[in-house]
This record gives C-alpha cells, structure tokens and sequence, in this order.
C-alpha cells in the first residue's frame, strides 16, 4: 500500500516536471506573439482551410514547433516563409505571391470588372437606340393607331 | 437563335471550369522539391547499422518511400510496394514517419533510445508480418527529416536521380495506373541516363 502511493506520488511529480520543463517554450510571451502573426498568414497543409496558427493537426503542431525555433534563432519573417516555401511551396502562404503565374489571380478580377463595365457600356448604347422617343413620324403614326384600337 | 448563343458559351465554360474543378484533388500540391537535391540528412536505420544518408545512394536512381505502421493508406499501397521490389532492381528506402504518435512520443518516460527501439520493434513487426519491399529502412521519430522533404501527408513517394536530384514526388498511396503511367518511365529514362 505504501508503495503504491509513493508510485502515484513519484508519477505525479514526474508530469510536474515535464509541465516545469515544456513551459519556458509555450510561454515566452514575445516567441509566441511574433508565432502566432507568422502562423496567421500561413496555411496548415493537412486542414486547407486552417491557418497554421489554429489548426490542431500534428503536422502544424510540428511545423509550428520548427517556427518558434526559427523565431529565436532570429530569423526574420520573411526567412521563415522562405523556409516553409521551400518545402511545401507557395500553397502554404495565404497571401500568394505577384509572378507570372498568379498574374490571372491577382489581375483577373479586375479585368472581369473592366469587360463587366464595357458589356453595361454597350447594352446601354444599344437601349438608347431603341429609345421610344426616337421614333420617326411613321412609327408615330403607327403606335398611336395601335393605342386606338 | 443568336440570342441564347453568348449564355450558352457562357455555360458551356462555366461547366468546363467547375469539371476540371471536380477532377482536381486539392491535396496534391505541386512539390517545389522536384528538380531540386533531396535533402541531406543522417538517420538510425531499422537493423541499427551505421546512420543512413541520401549520399549513400549516389550513383543509382532509388525510391523514398514515406510511411508509418499506424498509416492506414500505406498499407494499401504496401502490396504494390512489394510487387515492386520484387520485380525492380531499383532500391527502395523506406522512412519511417514519426512511428510514435501524440502521447506516445511526448512520453517523458522513455528515453529517446527507448522510443527508437519500440519504433523499430513496431515497424519491424510489421515488416516481417506483410513483406519488406524496402533495401533500407530509415527512422524519423520526430518528423525533422520529413519536413525537409515537405511531407505532409503519409504516404508520400519520391523518386531520385542518380544526381540525387528529386525528379518525382507522389502524395497518397500508389496507385497501379501511377506505377505503370509515371513511375516506371520515369525510373527507366532515368536508369538508362548516365
């Protein structure tokens, strides 16, 4: 009986010691700030519509783990981007970056928004020619015979 | 007639966009490792040899194999992987993801040495029970390695070149029409290459 409840003793002390030791990497205030703004603009690769700052998947548990790594060894941002670009591509950064090949998506709405406004343009122009009050003497003539009837 | 042409173009593209949409898998991502030198690492092997690295394959074209015993669609592919080495004298290596999983691997309990040995005794097991197609078998209990070759999704499978150069990277199992429309091409135009 003694023995069993050194044992649960020594197995509740032993996780304080494990709470004790992953603490200093969960709460440098400053790590976890600059983690959780870098994570932010990141995509977890497992859940895609997650960022990596709040998705629980062990990978992003992982990829966060090699981020606050990178923060203290001082890198900046964008060489943490550059890291995890490396890896998984462009497809990890939220904010896609301008080169040729996402032209289509960086510019595309706005070219959508110009042929938009030149169709409005034209249907407008083709309206006003079929204005009522252009019509000519005849036409004239012929709705008002018609309003008779 | 001419008045229903421009919405029919219209949903005729919009069809042909959203189908292509549809045959898309989201998760394949265009691996930006591809051309690129695998990686370097050096990892304790399966038999406990000397620590194996991508430089011990040069001169050769050799498969990367990634998986775990706990990854369901590895062992779909397995039977692939056997036929594979059992018909190909090209090496396959095979890298055993974070064998380990959650509470697991954060055991304090165990000593790192301990986590390595109940890994190799996991993957061992299974080895032995369903066929080994792998020449070497390489242990990544922490996922360091694998994130250098942007794992993300257990299976994944890379070809590398005689350069050691990445020139394929598969995510998710094997599938037969992989194997034999890409794969096996991809390895004889390689093997042929000097």
């Amino acid at each position: 009986m003694r023995n069993a409840c050194i044992a649960v003793w020594l197995s509740a002390l032993a996780s304080c010691v494990v709470a004790g030791e992953a603490q200093p990497m969960a709460q440098d205030p400053q790590v976890e700030a600059r983690l959780v703004a870098i994570a932010e603009e990141l995509r977890c690769l497992v859940c895609q519509n997650e960022s990596l700052a709040s998705s629980h998947a062990e990978l992003a548990e992982d990829l966060r783990r090699e981020v606050r790594k990178l923060i203290r060894e001082d890198k900046t941002d964008k060489e943490i981007k550059t890291y995890l670009v490396e890896r998984y591509g462009d497809f990890v950064l939220y904010r896609p970056p301008l080169k040729p090949l996402t032209w289509p998506l960086w510019f595309g709405p706005f070219i959508l928004w110009l042929l938009a406004i030149l169709g409005l343009w034209r249907y407008l122009r083709m309206r006003r020619q079929l204005d009522p009050r252009r019509l000519d003497a005849q036409g004239r003539a012929q709705a008002e015979q018609l309003l008779k009837d | 007639m001419k008045k229903f042409l421009l919405p029919l173009v219209l949903f005729v593209t919009l069809v042909v966009f959203l189908g292509v949409g549809l045959k898309r898998d989201p998760h394949e991502i265009p691996s930006p490792l591809v051309g690129k030198p695998a990686p370097a690492f050096a990892l304790p092997t399966l038999r406990g040899d000397k620590p194996f690295s991508p430089v011990d394959m040069k001169g050769q074209v050799w498969v990367l194999n990634v998986w775990a015993t706990w990854c369901v669609a590895c062992r779909e592919e397995h039977p692939l992987l056997l036929q594979f080495s059992q018909t190909q004298r090209i090496p396959m290596v095979g890298l055993s993801y974070k064998e380990l999983q959650g509470s697991e691997a954060a055991n304090a309990s165990l000593s790192e040495a301990d986590k390595l040995q109940l890994a190799r005794e996991r993957s061992l097991k299974f080895l032995q029970k369903s066929g080994n197609p792998y020449q070497q078998s390489v242990m990544d209990l922490d996922g360091r390695v694998a994130i250098d070759y942007g794992v993300y999704g257990v299976p994944e499978t890379y070809i590398i070149d005689k350069e050691g150069v990445i020139r394929y990277k598969r995510v998710g199992p094997v599938t037969p029409e992989v194997l034999k429309e890409t794969i096996l091409p991809l390895i004889q135009q390689l093997d042929k290459s000097a």
